[in-house]
């Protein structure tokens, strides 16, 4: 019989006997961000491409949902930070080798674009609309004649915010579940599809629709082959790998994982979408609600699981 | 006045509020921006260090207590010059601040009243009118009954001074459990060999030893300062260990040779060491020839003790007790065959220890380097005080005449039964004091301790802690702690004479007193004032230090001072020089005549212990290392590191209760005696499928303890059978059996709350 | 310079003096730790064998606490000792996620908390509380860069490991065999 134990009983709060320092806020906050990566990733890039009118509701509506997810996200990393008062430290610094870092200056850029790309749109969306203060009127012209330009800076960032909600984890290598180059492209393509679902359920048009489901069934497919890959590469690796594996194969996390995250929030969504591309019909806001609710999931169980996973040593 | 002692658990009296929840309060990162210092490590040179000496437990190790500027002791550190440590302190001595923060502590004195209904409560009261209800009992006691009816039980330094007050009260009768509960058996049975005992601590020259042999004694775990560190050195050293314990012990885990024998067959096993060692010519001859008595009868007695025989005994194999018996051999004389200290096990046990003498005499190793030194300590004279009145009784007319005739300190539970009436015996003890020793969780047969406090008139319990032997007090008197105070100066012998002081680093705390003050006062109302004729201890310091050229001011610059030895014999038979042994026959008896003479077994004889009942297992029991027996589980610092005992189960053992690792069980002994709480299982390969092991002095029942409080099981209460020794009346403790119970038996305690 | 710290398993007792000495030196809260005990034990009755090692963090040179943390509040000083600045530190737990040995502790008021090989007393030239305490000499530190040092010493001419040296860290705890 092998024992291993604490003898001085060790038992600090969060992180025996299992870590646990990153609680609700974290999953919340990558969900958000990747959310709000995506649909902007999609409004620039539809801009830049000059399909702008194809795809008013990628452009202009779902937008909307962007600084307020990010700001959201925001919020719950702030509540996370154990030392709040300190919190301006991270805009004192540039620290390129903590994705913490980068991805805190992405939102500090990325999250004013989004009001300001809102902005820009708001009288496109609401004729009526008055900005009173004749610099704001001023700004907003200045704003659309760069919007071009604007949408490259913006898709370059959002896309940077995608991959860190994944790198964020994968930077990780104490914990074996993240410690895996896969996680940073699977976060990113969910990031990518979830934000789609949220604009595939908001647009009321259909061709919009019908082409936003197409490319949400190959990012659906593509995140099923990195899923796959995933634990694949888990099984041929190490030990602990192998472990952390173990959790979705048989272990506690394999029901959450396979049912929630792969069946409902994957592979039942792009049955649907393909099923409703044949015509066939299929209530607007099931396949998009499926595909954010198996996201959200995604993030909360890698984050737990990933905690649990350590070095055995 | 005979009252029903209801066990009262300090409560109404003296909470203090509980500083609980207001941390959360604050925003958080706040108080760093006001106040950096707190969090940051204080630096020594801003700090005042005070001397003192350890009271964590009796090794009494050197140190210095650091208090930063705004008064707060920060931490104990040892003094390097203190032999007894090195510089360094055990985990219990640098934990030593949690017991002067324990908010737990006693607060104020307490005196025990009864309500018209008849519950009873503890009352907070002044010093005063505390000391003046002991005084007046104590007067009472002495006038209707005679002062030899008083007795006191003292454990640790503070001890002295009540026993000086004792015996000017007229007293013999002052015990401690470290007597009859632990090292007795072994200084009567050494004596009985050497004329000498081993004292404490102990004379072991473990740093220069070539072989250390541990039965059962298990350094390491028993934390003993200067003999874990001394046990490291050999390590380094390249010294062989040999371990024999039924369980595998941490020394066992840095030893050369484990010997996992069945419990209680040690003597077979030493009796076939000795047949192997003298059979195969392995003993000192010189040695043997010069200075020992009774050779050949040794001889002939273990003529049929081969190791075949104790093979069948212990279970040792029988080329291994011949190899351990060799490589013992080959380092003699600088092999130390360790006594043990806590070696009351099963009735037995001064013949054992006995063993242990005639093998390290066989070996030469007594007065030899590596093998036992010839300790010395500084003779500090007495302050001068009128003689003690002679006691006309004492604690043995409970006994039938010469019984225990060899027993050299007071039997604490030969006080219980001298407490408890009886026909034969004229006059009965009717008043105890109690310091520094938690008699529930040190004597075994709880309901007999109980019976002999319900036979008192009164009990007086001096202690820092709600322990708890307070709840079954008439007066609880708070103590402050040992850094909070001066004390006797510390004199235990070792190789070089040392003295040591304890100087206060702090003012008591709440309405705590030092037991200087304490005793004088009591003195004074009992009209004993010229047994205490100086006016504080500082004076009374300083007069006896000045005796032995030193002073109050020197001691408290160095706080340890060291002086050179009378004569140059600390390895005082390392060439046989010629040498009078305080025995009959002025030699080491290995046929003892005084045992003889006793009617006892001259040389030691292997008898047969009782084994465990079907279903049940033996009650193993030790030390952690991070705690010092009940009196550190409520200290903050040591809770930390453990704050509950667990109860070790061989997995087999385990697999046939169908009991899981961390599942918690109730024990319950062959007695029908269940455990007052729950113990925590660990499963492991570390113990023997007969035996289950557990740490001594957690299941504390007083919720006043709050975080000590129901955390873990007492082996205590599960020591309810014991086999006395009959030479001198050691209790024999590793005789009891436990089962296991997984559901919560129905609720056996009958406790009154105030 | 490289600081570093040699741990001898055969001799360590497990008595937890070593946790006691930083508690109280640095002060650190109660029901935390910067240092801690493993006891693994292995084959079985009456064939054990038991292994205990005193453990904190590890000062890796190729340290992943110190390359998360987004605002340079750990960072690492003269002598490779990992250290974290209280007031730079916005408690994003990072650091404590990115460290395989689950050195680091979020301090209640709020800011993460590590051993800091007692730079304070290291720099006055004293050894590390633990290291002084350590009842069984157990423990020896200094520099690997000085042959005459008291962790080069012990590391002459005995056999030892580092704990998970798989994740890359470069550990710089060496547990005597
Ligand atoms: N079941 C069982 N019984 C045993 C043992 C065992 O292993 N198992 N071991 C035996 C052995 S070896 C021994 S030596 C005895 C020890 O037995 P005790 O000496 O009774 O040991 P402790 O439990 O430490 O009790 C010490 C008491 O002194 C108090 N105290 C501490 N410091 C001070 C102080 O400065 N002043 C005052 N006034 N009080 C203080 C503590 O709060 C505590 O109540 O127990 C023996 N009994
Ligand atoms: N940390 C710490 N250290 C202490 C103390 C403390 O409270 N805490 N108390 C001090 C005091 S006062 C004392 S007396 C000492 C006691 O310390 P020791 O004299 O070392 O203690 P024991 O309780 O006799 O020994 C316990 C060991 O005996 C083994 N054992 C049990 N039954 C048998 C048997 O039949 N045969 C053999 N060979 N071994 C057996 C147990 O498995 C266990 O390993 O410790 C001292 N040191
Ligand atoms: S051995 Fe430990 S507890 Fe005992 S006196 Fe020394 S430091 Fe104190
Ligand atoms: S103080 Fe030394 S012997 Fe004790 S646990 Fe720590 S390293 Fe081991
Ligand atoms: S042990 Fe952990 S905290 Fe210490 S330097 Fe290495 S990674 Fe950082
Ligand atoms: S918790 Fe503090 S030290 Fe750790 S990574 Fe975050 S800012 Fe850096
Ligand atoms: S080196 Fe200092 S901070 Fe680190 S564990 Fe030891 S005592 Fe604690
Ligand atoms: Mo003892």
């Amino acid at each position: 019989m092998k024992e291993e134990l604490f003898v001085s009983g060790r038992n600090i709060p969060n992180i025996d006997p299992y870590l646990h320092v990153w609680h609700w806020q974290i999953p919340l906050y990558l969900f958000l961000g990747g959310l709000a990566a995506g649909i902007l990733f999609f409004a620039s890039y539809y801009v830049v491409t000059d399909k702008e009118k194809q795809m008013p509701y990628t452009v202009k509506w779902a937008p909307i949902i962007a600084p307020f997810a990010l700001v959201l996200g925001l919020g719950a990393l702030f509540l996370d930070l154990k030392h709040q008062l300190y919190f301006w430290r991270l805009y004192t610094t540039v620290r390129i080798t903590s994705p913490m870092s980068w991805g805190a200056w992405t939102l500090m850029l990325i999250t004013p674009m989004s009001f300001i790309w809102v902005a820009s749109y708001m009288k496109e969306m609401f004729p009526n609309w008055d900005w009173k203060f004749e610099i704001l009127n001023k700004f907003e012209a200045w704003i659309i004649k760069v919007r071009v330009p604007f949408a490259w800076i913006m898709m370059a960032l959002s896309i940077i915010l995608g991959v860190y909600t994944g790198i964020l984890l994968s930077a990780f290598n104490a914990r074996p579940l993240w410690n895996t180059s896969i996680l940073g492209p699977l976060f990113l393509t969910s990031g990518l599809s979830t934000g789609l679902a949220t604009i595939i359920w908001i647009s009321k048009d259909k061709n919009e629709r019908k082409l936003l489901s197409r490319i949400d069934l190959i990012l659906i497919l593509v995140e099923l082959f990195l899923i796959i890959h995933l634990f694949m590469g888990f099984l041929a690796s190490s030990a602990v790998q192998t472990e952390a594996a173990a959790l979705f194969l048989g272990g506690e996390f394999t029901v959450t994982f396979w049912v929630f995250v792969v069946i409902l929030g994957l592979a039942f969504p792009a049955t649907l979408e393909a099923l409703e591309l044949r015509g066939y019909h299929v209530p607007a806001w099931v396949p998009p609600f499926l595909i954010l609710f198996g996201g959200l999931v995604f993030r909360f169980v890698m984050v737990e699981a990933g905690q649990i996973t350590r070095f055995l040593y | 006045m005979k009252t029903r002692r209801d066990f009262i658990k300090i409560s109404a009296a003296g909470t203090g509020a509980a500083a609980i929840g207001l941390h959360s309060l604050k925003l958080r990162g706040f108080s760093l921006l006001g106040d950096e210092n707190e969090q940051t490590p204080a630096s020594d040179e801003e700090m005042t260090p005070y001397p003192t000496y350890c009271e964590v437990c009796f090794w009494k190790c050197a140190g210095w207590t650091y208090v930063d500027k705004k008064g707060n002791i920060r931490k104990v550190i040892g003094n390097e010059n203190d032999p007894h440590c090195n510089g360094r302190l055990c985990p219990r001595g640098t934990g030593g601040i949690g017991m002067y923060y324990d908010e737990d502590r006693l607060k104020h004195p307490l005196i025990r009243e009864t309500k018209p209904d008849g519950t009873q409560y503890f009352r907070k009261a002044s010093w005063d009118e505390a000391l003046d209800v002991i005084a007046e009992k104590m007067d009472k006691l002495r006038k209707e009954h005679g002062p030899e009816c008083l007795a006191l039980f003292s454990h640790g330094t503070g001890g002295k001074l009540v026993s000086h007050l004792v015996k000017a009260y007229g007293s013999p009768n002052i015990s401690a459990p470290s007597f009859a509960q632990c090292r007795g058996p072994r200084e009567v049975g050494f004596t009985a060999t050497f004329g000498e005992d081993v004292m404490s601590p102990e004379r072991t020259d473990i740093r220069d030893t070539k072989c250390l042999v541990l039965i059962g004694s298990h350094i390491g775990e028993n934390m003993h300062n200067g003999q874990i560190q001394e046990m490291s050195a050999a390590l380094e050293n390249g010294a062989t260990i040999i371990t024999v314990d039924p369980r595998f012990s941490t020394a066992a885990s840095h030893s050369k040779y484990w010997l996992p024998i069945k419990p209680a067959t040690d003597m077979a096993l030493l009796l076939a060491w000795m047949h192997v060692i003298i059979y195969e010519n392995l003993y000192d001859k010189e040695y043997v020839e010069k200075y020992t008595f009774g050779f050949d009868e040794l001889k002939e007695h273990v003529k049929n003790k081969t190791p075949e025989w104790a093979y069948g005994l212990t279970t040792i194999e029988p080329e291994i007790i011949r190899r351990t018996a060799r490589e013992m051999a080959a380092a003699s004389p600088r092999v130390l065959v360790h006594p043990g200290r806590h070696v009351t096990w099963y009735g037995d046990d001064t013949q054992r220890s006995r063993a242990i003498a005639i093998l390290n005499a066989l070996l030469g190793s007594w007065g030899r380097r590596g093998g036992f030194y010839n300790p010395e300590s500084v003779h500090v004279p007495n302050y001068p005080h009128p003689p003690y009145p002679k006691p006309k009784r004492s604690w043995k007319d409970a006994y039938p005449p010469g019984k225990y005739k060899l027993v050299s300190e007071v039997l604490s539970t030969g006080i219980c039964d001298a407490t408890i009436p009886n026909p034969d015996l004229d006059c009965h003890l009717r008043g105890w004091i109690v310091y520094g020793t938690n008699l529930m969780a040190s004597l075994p047969d709880q309901k007999k301790t109980i019976a002999a406090i319900n036979n008192l008139d009164f009990l007086v319990v001096i202690d820092t802690m709600p322990m708890d032997i307070t709840g079954y007090a008439d007066v609880v008197l708070p103590e402050c702690t040992y850094l909070e105070r001066y004390d006797f100066l510390r004199t235990s012998p070792h190789r070089e004479p040392v003295i040591a002081l304890r100087m206060p680093a702090a003012k008591p705390k709440y309405d705590s007193k030092p037991n200087w003050w304490i005793t004088k006062q009591l003195a004074n109302r009992l009209g004993l004032q010229d047994y205490f004729q100086w006016e504080n201890i500082e004076e009374l310091l300083d007069w006896q230090l000045k005796k032995i050229g030193s002073s109050l001011d020197e001691m408290k610059r160095v706080g340890v001072k060291k002086y050179p030895r009378e004569y140059d014999d600390l390895y005082n038979l390392e060439n046989l020089e010629d040498f009078e042994f305080n025995t009959n026959t002025g030699k080491i008896e290995l046929y003892s005549t005084e045992l003889e003479m006793e009617g006892f077994d001259p040389l030691p004889n292997y008898t047969r212990h009782p084994e465990p009942p079907e279903g049940y297992y033996r009650l193993n029991y030790g030390r952690a290392p991070m705690h010092t027996f009940s009196r550190t589980s409520n200290n903050h610092n040591l809770w930390d590191l453990m704050n509950e005992n667990s109860v070790w189960v061989n997995p087999k053992v385990a697999d046939l209760w169908e009991i899981k690792n961390g599942q918690y069980v109730w024990l319950k002994n062959q007695d029908g005696i269940v455990s007052s709480f729950p113990i925590k299982v660990r499963v492991t390969e570390r113990i023997r499928w007969d035996s289950v092991y557990m740490v001594h002095g957690f299941g504390h029942t007083d919720k006043k303890l709050r975080r000590a409080y129901g955390r873990g099981a007492s082996d205590s209460e599960l020591v309810s059978k014991v086999y006395l020794d009959p030479v001198m009346g050691g209790t024999g403790m590793r005789s009891n059996f436990v089962t296991f119970l997984k559901e919560k038996p129905g609720n056996n305690r009958e406790e009154v709350e105030s | 310079m490289r600081y570093a710290m040699a741990i001898d398993t055969a001799k360590c007792v497990g008595c937890g003096d070593c946790v006691v000495a930083c508690q109280t030196e640095n002060n650190v809260p109660h029901g935390y730790c910067r240092d801690w005990i493993v006891e693994t034990v292995s084959g079985s009755y009456p064939n054990v064998q038991i292994e205990l090692r005193s453990e904190r963090c590890n000062h890796c040179d190729n340290a992943p606490c110190v390359r998360c943390c987004p605002t340079g509040a750990s960072h690492i000083v003269e002598g490779g000792i990992v250290m974290v600045t209280h007031n730079e530190c916005i408690g994003c737990g990072a650091c404590i996620e990115s460290c395989p040995y689950d050195a680091r502790y979020s301090h209640p008021e709020g800011y993460v908390d590590k051993c800091t090989f007692c730079k304070h007393r290291v720099d006055k030239g004293q050894n590390p509380a633990c290291v002084d305490v350590c009842p069984t000499h157990c423990l020896h530190f200094g520099d690997l860069d000085d042959p005459n040092s008291d962790v080069s010493k012990a590391l002459k001419n005995r056999n030892w490991k580092v704990l998970a040296p798989e994740a890359g860290t470069k550990p710089q705890l060496y547990f005597l065999i």
